[in-house]
């Protein structure tokens, strides 16, 4: 395999609104998700969405949080210190050391999710790189209930990297090429994202083309993620968040399995945990205001 | 003069092992990688120049492990579980209980004292119970295996692992190093869950003495200390090739096959 490419990498990238400069904002304030795989970082003025970044997480939880941030600042010729408060969530949320407070991703997700879908969302399922998440919200965007698959990592982003990586399919293009085939296989027996590379290694041996190894693999996840919805209890609206809310193949699966269809949004989905952040943020800065 | 080959193609690594009369005349050992059609040819065509043999010269082929089946040139095939058994019980003819440790799958087996399998278990789909777990964990404290596995020895307290998940428990381990506990302790956290989870395997078949150790992870010392602590009793463990017991119980029972006594 002399293919230097890697498949599993996708495309970093920051984003700053057009619509307004924040020289004009009174209050300004961030929110940064470190995740286990990726993370980003959001900037909003007067409680609208103004830069954002996504990257992955490095070894060092300090230095990506900060790496993150500096990259959503790129070209906007704000610093750090014209922020007014700062937010950290996601699984290295303790390790942002330019924060003001810590806040769990669990509400941080709900309140960014409520932000880009409206208020009329009541479930969401976050599917990150390691774990999945899926919880209910009321109109404000506060949690009502939620479950957590964090004891085991089958079946989430990792896994689909490492699938794409063998099978040399790019980690955006997985989606569409796993609905490229005629008739549907029955999903793969879901081991640890450990094995992952071996399964989808003795699929392709057994004669399946790649186009079926990743329907397997994207209707597994489907699968694993429709049983904590059905647990939790699905109520609609219904929006699905982070890196795999961006893959077809999972999403259309998943809709079909629920016999719901999941709201659209022109926000990144990768950023509402940041982007709830932030908002957090704007709430802690307006109480601090009010208490002067 | 008979001459047989026992082929075990692991998710991992491929091994080829050459008897003449049933003494080992010769073992290779390659890397299994995506083909294992060419892995298991490559390991069998090592192992016979290394006995200085062709392939007219021997009698007869077993083949055994995960990737058995892309073993063509083979005359036969067998179980993990029953090269296994096989095997331990040969070499040591008091065990009762096999335990099976290796990349990515982990058996625990019980025999009788002629070899014959009673009763099994089998993990093959969580990284938690195999040498993988290991592996990844070593990656997360960089330091290699053999590092890792004398290092736990020198370990006077463990910290509870809360992760199950091996993917988990990577970040675990690097929150206990920003922790600073000491890299001793933490190996032997990590080789402590480790041992408990293929204990709780063990348990579920029953454990008769006396029970062997065989597979890769049979090499790591810090793994054999905490399976002991567990299990409560001292292990058997091959003094060497411990990863090559399968491949040869499969080449015994090719020499059964073949008709010679």
């Amino acid at each position: 395999m002399p293919e230097a490419r890697e498949f599993w990498r996708w495309k970093e990238y920051n984003w700053k609104t057009p619509d307004f400069d924040w020289k004009d904002a009174t209050l300004i304030t961030a929110g940064v998700d470190v995740g286990s795989v990726s993370s980003q970082a959001v900037i909003m003025c007067d409680g609208k969405l103004y830069a954002f970044s996504n990257m992955r997480t490095g070894s060092d939880s300090p230095n990506s949080a900060l790496n993150a941030m500096k990259w959503a600042l790129e070209g906007t010729g704000m610093t750090l210190t014209d922020i007014h408060c700062k937010v950290g969530t996601g699984y290295g949320r303790i390790n942002v050391p330019f924060s003001d407070r810590a806040i769990t991703e669990i509400a941080c997700h709900a309140r960014g999710a409520n932000y880009m879908f409206g208020p009329t969302l009541r479930t969401i399922m976050d599917m990150g790189g390691q774990d999945c998440k899926a919880i209910r919200c009321d109109e404000n965007g506060k949690v009502v209930s939620f479950l957590m698959n964090d004891k085991c990592a089958a079946g989430t982003g990792r896994g689909m990297e490492a699938f794409a990586e063998l099978l040399g399919v790019s980690i955006e293009e997985v989606g569409e090429l796993s609905l490229q085939v005629e008739e549907e296989p029955p999903p793969v027996s879901n081991t640890c994202v450990v094995f992952a590379k071996t399964e989808a290694a003795g699929l392709l041996r057994s004669g399946w083309s790649r186009e079926k190894v990743l329907a397997a693999y994207c209707s597994a996840m489907a699968h694993r993620v429709a049983s904590l919805l059905n647990r939790i209890g699905m109520k609609e609206d219904f929006a699905i968040t982070g890196g795999i809310a961006k893959n077809v193949g999972v999403v259309s699966r998943l809709e079909k399995e629920l016999g719901v269809k999941a709201l659209k949004t022109n926000y990144d989905m990768q950023i509402a945990g940041a982007l709830g952040a932030s908002i957090f943020a704007k709430d802690l800065a307006e109480k601090a205001i009010r208490n002067k | 003069m008979m001459i047989t080959a026992g082929i075990d193609v692991g998710n991992k690594n491929t091994r080829a092992l050459i008897l003449k009369d049933r003494e080992v005349i010769s073992r290779s050992l390659v890397l299994s990688d995506f083909d294992h059609k060419k892995a298991a040819l490559y390991s069998y065509e090592l192992a016979l120049s290394k006995a200085h043999m062709n392939k007219e010269d021997v009698n007869f082929i077993m083949a055994t492990g995960a990737g058995q089946e892309e073993v063509t040139f083979a005359n036969g095939r067998i179980t993990e579980v029953g090269s296994a058994a096989r095997g331990a019980v040969f070499l040591f003819s008091s065990t009762r209980t096999v335990i099976d440790v290796g990349a990515e799958e982990s058996r625990a087996i019980k025999i009788d004292e002629k070899g014959k399998v009673l009763d099994f278990a089998i993990n093959e789909k969580c990284a938690a119970g195999t040498g993988s777990f290991v592996e990844s964990m070593s990656r997360a404290l960089e330091i290699t295996l053999e590092e890792m596995g004398a290092l736990s020895l020198k370990g006077e307290k463990s910290v509870p692992m809360n992760a199950q998940c091996a993917v988990f428990a990577e970040s675990e381990v690097v929150s206990l190093i920003h922790a600073r506990i000491p890299v001793e302790n933490i190996a032997k956290s990590i080789h402590e869950a480790m041992a408990s989870r293929i204990s709780s395997m063990v348990r579920r078949i029953g454990i008769q003495k006396e029970v062997l150790l065989i597979g890769g992870t049979a090499y790591n010392k810090g793994f054999i200390a905490a399976m002991e602590e567990d299990l409560e009793l001292k292990l058997i463990v091959p003094a060497d090739y411990p990863e090559f017991i399968s491949a040869f119980g499969a080449a015994l029972v090719a020499a059964d096959k073949a008709g010679g006594k």
